[in-house]
C-alpha cells in the first residue's frame, strides 16, 4: 500500500475532568453563563491551560495533525455563529439526533468575522502539523436561524464568506477539516446541494491548507454526494462506522478525491478500538475501492466531546498507534 | 386490566361518588438540608458518614410522604429522596454497567453517562429496601417510578449489545425481575419512565416489546403505568394503544392542550394520566385554571379513566411551589368530581360514562 496515512481527528474534544469543575464554577450553569467570545481573565487562563493538556495529549499518542481541540466551542459546530456580534442567541435546542443541546444562533445582522477561532489557533502555538477545524457552511447555516437576510441561498454565501474571513486572521496551518454532518442529517435538494457545493469551494479557496470536507453520521446521499464531488476539496470525510457501506457506494458509483478522510473509531462509544482493528478497517476500505489514495486521514467518524476523558485519550492511541502499526507493514 | 385495579386506591373517606385517581409523576425537590449532607457524607475528612447519610434520607423520606398525604394525594412516594440521577442509580445497581466519567450535556452540564461492558444481570434488589420504608412511613398506596429499560439503554454507551434494541431488551427482563421482588414486597402501582421515547418515537415498537417483557408474570391488580415527557406525540398514537399497561401518563400542561386532539382518534382505549400543572415554571396554577387543564382529559377519556398528576416529575421547581401546585391539583380534583356528582359537568355523548 502506497498510501500516505496521516492520524488525526475532527476536533471538539472533551474538557479535563478539572477544567468541567473549575470553568462551570468560574461561568455558571444556565444559557446566559456560555462563552460570548469576550471572556474574562480567569476563564481565559483555565482554558489555557486545558488547551496544552488537549495538544499533549495528541503529541503523546502521536498523532499527525494537532487540533486546538474547540474547547471553548460551548454550542458544538455553532460556535463561529453563536459568538459572533451579528448574532443573538435563542432558546436551547437539540444538537442533531444526540442528547445534546446548543442555543440557537438567530443572526440578526451582517456577519462579519470576528477573529474568534484564529485567535484559539494562535494560541497552541505548535508547529508546522496544524490543523484547523471549522463547521463546513452548509451545516453551520443549517444550526443557524436566519432572521437577517431573508433568503437560503444568500444567507448560505453569507455564513461561506464569515467563514472565509475567518480563515484569513489564521496562523499557518497544514490541514482544513470542513465538518459537514448536515450533508447527512438534513441533506439539500439538488439546487441546494449545488449551491452547498459553491459555498465549500468558497471556503476552501481561503486557505492553502489541504481542505477536508467531512461528514458523519451515515453517508450523503447520492445527489449532494455527486455535488461534492464537483468542489476542488482535497478529500473527502466519511463515516464508516455508522455507514460503511453506503460510503463505499458512493466512492465507487461516484468517485473520491485522490486524499480520502476515513471516519474509523467511533466517536460516540467508550469501546476503545484496537490499533489492528482500526487498521483492519483500513484494509477493508482500500480492499473494497479502486483507488490507490494519495493519502488516507485516518480519524474518529465524529467529534469527541461525546465521550469521558479517558476513553478520549485512548481513542487518540488508537489512532495514532493504527497509523504507526500499518507504515511499518507496509 | 384498568377496570378493576384502580379502586384498590380509592380512599375509604373519599368524600364523592366520582373518584378521579390523584398521584404524582416521581421526583420531588430534596430539602436544602438534604443535598448539604450529602456533599458532607461525600468529603472524607467529614465526620458525616454514609450512616448518618441514611438516616437522613430515611427522613427525608418520611418528610415527603408526609408532605404528598397533607396536600391529599391519593397516593404518595418518597420524591426519590435516595435516588440522584434516573440512570445513574439504576446503572449502579446492574451488573455488567461502568463509570468512566462525565459527558457533556448541554454548556457545563455533565451526566456520569454509563457505559454497558457485559452482559447486564440482576444483582442486589435495586428499589425494594427503598419502597418498604416508604410504605410503612406512608398511610396511602405507594407508586414506585422506575427508568424504563429503553431509556437505560439509550443514555448508556453500549459496547457489549449487538445494538440498543437488544440491551433494552436485555435490561426489560431485569426490570420484570426487580417488579415481581416489589409485587413480592406489596407493591401495586408501577411507573415505567420512558423520557428517551419522546425523543426518538421512532422506535415505539422496540418499547412495546420492552413493556411486554415488563409485565410478564405480573398480576392484573398491580398497576402498570408509562409516563413519556413531552414530545410529538401523534409518532406514537395510536401504536401506544397496544402496550400491556393500564395507564398512559402524558406531559400537555406544557404545551398548553395544544396535542389533547392526538389522542382522541382512534378511541383512546387505556386510562389516561393527565399532566395538569406545568412543571417548568414557578407560577402556581389556581384552582380554576387546573379545573380547566382536568376538563381537557374528559375530551379523550369518560371520569372513570383519569388519573390525575403533574405533568413530570417536579424535583427542579422550590419545594413550596411544587407542595402548592400538587396542593391546588388535588383541590381542583375533589372539586371536579363533586361537579361530576351533580351532573354539572357536559362529557359530551362520546365519553359519557355507560
Amino acid at each position: 500500500m502506497m498510501t500516505e496515512l496521516v492520524a488525526t481527528t475532527p476536533g471538539l474534544y472533551p474538557l479535563p475532568d478539572w477544567a468541567k469543575d473549575e470553568l462551570a464554577e468560574l461561568k455558571g450553569h444556565q444559557k446566559g453563563d456560555l462563552i460570548g467570545g469576550d471572556e474574562g481573565p480567569e476563564i481565559t487562563d483555565a482554558y489555557d491551560r486545558a488547551r496544552t493538556e488537549a495538544v499533549d495529549a495528541q503529541v503523546d499518542a502521536g498523532l499527525d495533525r494537532v487540533v486546538e481541540g474547540q474547547l471553548r466551542w460551548d454550542d458544538m459546530l455553532a460556535h463561529p455563529l453563536t459568538i459572533n456580534d451579528a448574532v443573538e442567541t435563542g432558546g436551547i435546542v437539540r444538537y442533531y439526533d444526540n442528547n445534546n443541546f446548543y442555543r440557537d444562533p438567530q443572526v440578526r445582522g451582517e456577519l462579519t468575522p470576528s477573529g474568534d477561532v484564529g485567535a484559539e489557533l494562535d494560541a497552541v502555538g505548535a508547529d508546522g502539523d496544524l490543523q484547523a477545524v471549522l463547521p463546513g457552511p452548509y451545516s453551520l447555516a443549517d444550526l443557524a436561524t436566519d432572521e437577517h437576510y431573508g433568503d437560503d441561498a444568500d444567507f448560505l454565501d453569507a455564513v461561506a464568506d464569515l467563514l472565509a474571513g475567518e480563515i484569513d486572521a489564521f496562523p499557518a496551518h497544514e490541514t482544513l477539516f470542513l465538518l459537514e454532518p448536515s450533508l447527512v442529517e438534513a441533506p439539500p435538494d439538488d439546487d441546494t446541494a449545488a449551491r452547498a457545493s459553491e459555498a465549500i469551494d468558497r471556503v476552501a479557496a481561503a486557505t492553502d491548507a489541504d481542505v477536508v470536507a467531512h461528514t458523519y453520521w451515515g453517508a450523503v446521499p447520492e445527489k449532494p454526494y455527486a455535488h461534492l464531488m464537483d468542489t476542488d476539496v482535497d478529500a473527502i470525510g466519511f463515516d464508516f462506522v455508522a455507514d460503511a457501506d453506503a460510503s463505499l457506494y458512493n466512492i465507487n458509483e461516484y468517485g473520491t478525491k485522490d486524499q480520502i478522510a476515513m471516519g474509523l473509531v467511533d466517536g460516540q462509544n467508550t469501546l476503545v478500538e484496537s490499533p489492528e482493528t482500526v487498521r483492519d478497517r483500513v484494509e477493508w476500505v482500500d480492499e473494497r475501492t479502486h483507488t490507490d489514495f494519495e493519502r488516507a486521514y485516518l480519524t474518529s467518524n465524529t467529534e469527541l466531546f461525546y465521550l469521558p476523558v479517558n476513553k478520549f485519550e485512548a481513542k487518540l492511541e488508537a489512532l495514532g498507534d493504527a497509523a504507526a502499526l500499518a507504515e511499518v507493514d507496509a | 386490566m384498568s377496570e378493576n385495579n384502580r379502586a384498590q386506591f380509592r380512599p375509604d373517606d373519599h368524600p364523592n361518588d366520582h373518584f378521579l385517581l390523584t398521584s404524582i409523576v416521581g421526583s420531588y425537590p430534596k430539602p436544602k438540608w438534604l443535598n448539604r449532607v450529602s456533599d458532607l457524607a461525600d468529603d472524607p475528612d467529614s465526620k458525616f458518614d454514609e450512616d448518618h447519610l441514611h438516616e437522613a434520607h430515611d427522613d427525608a423520606c418520611r418528610a415527603i410522604v408526609d408532605e404528598h398525604e397533607r396536600a391529599g394525594l391519593d397516593t404518595v412516594s418518597d420524591g426519590e429522596m435516595r435516588r440522584n440521577e434516573m440512570v445513574e442509580f439504576f446503572a449502579d445497581r446492574i451488573d455488567g454497567y461502568e463509570f468512566n466519567g462525565p459527558v457533556k450535556v448541554w454548556g457545563h452540564n455533565y451526566f456520569d453517562k454509563p457505559s454497558v461492558v457485559d452482559d447486564v444481570e440482576y444483582d442486589e434488589s435495586w428499589l425494594v429496601d427503598e419502597f418498604e420504608f416508604t410504605q410503612s412511613a406512608a398511610a396511602k398506596p405507594v407508586k414506585v417510578p422506575i427508568t424504563g429499560p429503553y431509556t437505560l439503554a439509550s443514555w448508556s454507551f453500549n459496547e457489549a449489545y449487538d445494538d440498543d434494541a437488544e440491551l433494552s431488551y436485555a435490561l426489560a427482563d431485569l426490570v420484570n425481575e426487580e417488579i415481581e421482588a416489589l409485587v413480592e414486597a406489596g407493591a401495586c402501582y408501577i411507573q415505567i419512565d420512558e423520557p428517551a421515547l419522546a425523543t426518538t418515537p421512532d422506535d415505539h415498537a422496540i418499547v412495546g416489546e420492552c413493556l411486554e417483557r415488563i409485565v410478564a408474570g405480573v398480576p392484573d391488580e398491580v398497576r402498570i403505568g408509562l409516563h413519556v415527557c413531552y414530545g410529538d406525540y401523534s409518532r406514537i398514537y395510536p401504536e401506544l394503544l397496544e402496550y400491556p399497561i393500564d395507564e398512559f401518563d402524558v406531559e400537555l400542561c406544557n404545551g398548553d392542550y395544544e396535542q389533547i386532539d392526538v389522542f382522541t382518534d382512534p378511541e383512546f382505549t387505556t386510562d389516561l394520566a393527565l399532566g395538569v400543572v406545568d412543571v417548568h415554571t414557578t407560577e402556581v396554577e389556581t384552582v380554576e385554571e387546573i379545573k380547566e387543564n382536568i376538563r381537557e382529559g374528559f375530551k379523550v377519556v369518560p371520569p372513570e379513566n383519569l388519573t390525575v398528576s403533574p405533568d413530570c416529575g417536579v424535583k427542579l421547581l422550590p419545594r413550596e411551589v411544587a407542595y402548592q401546585k400538587i396542593e391546588n391539583m388535588v383541590t381542583a380534583t375533589r372539586e371536579i368530581e363533586a361537579e361530576l356528582d351533580a351532573g354539572e359537568i357536559d362529557l359530551g355523548p362520546e365519553v359519557s360514562a355507560d
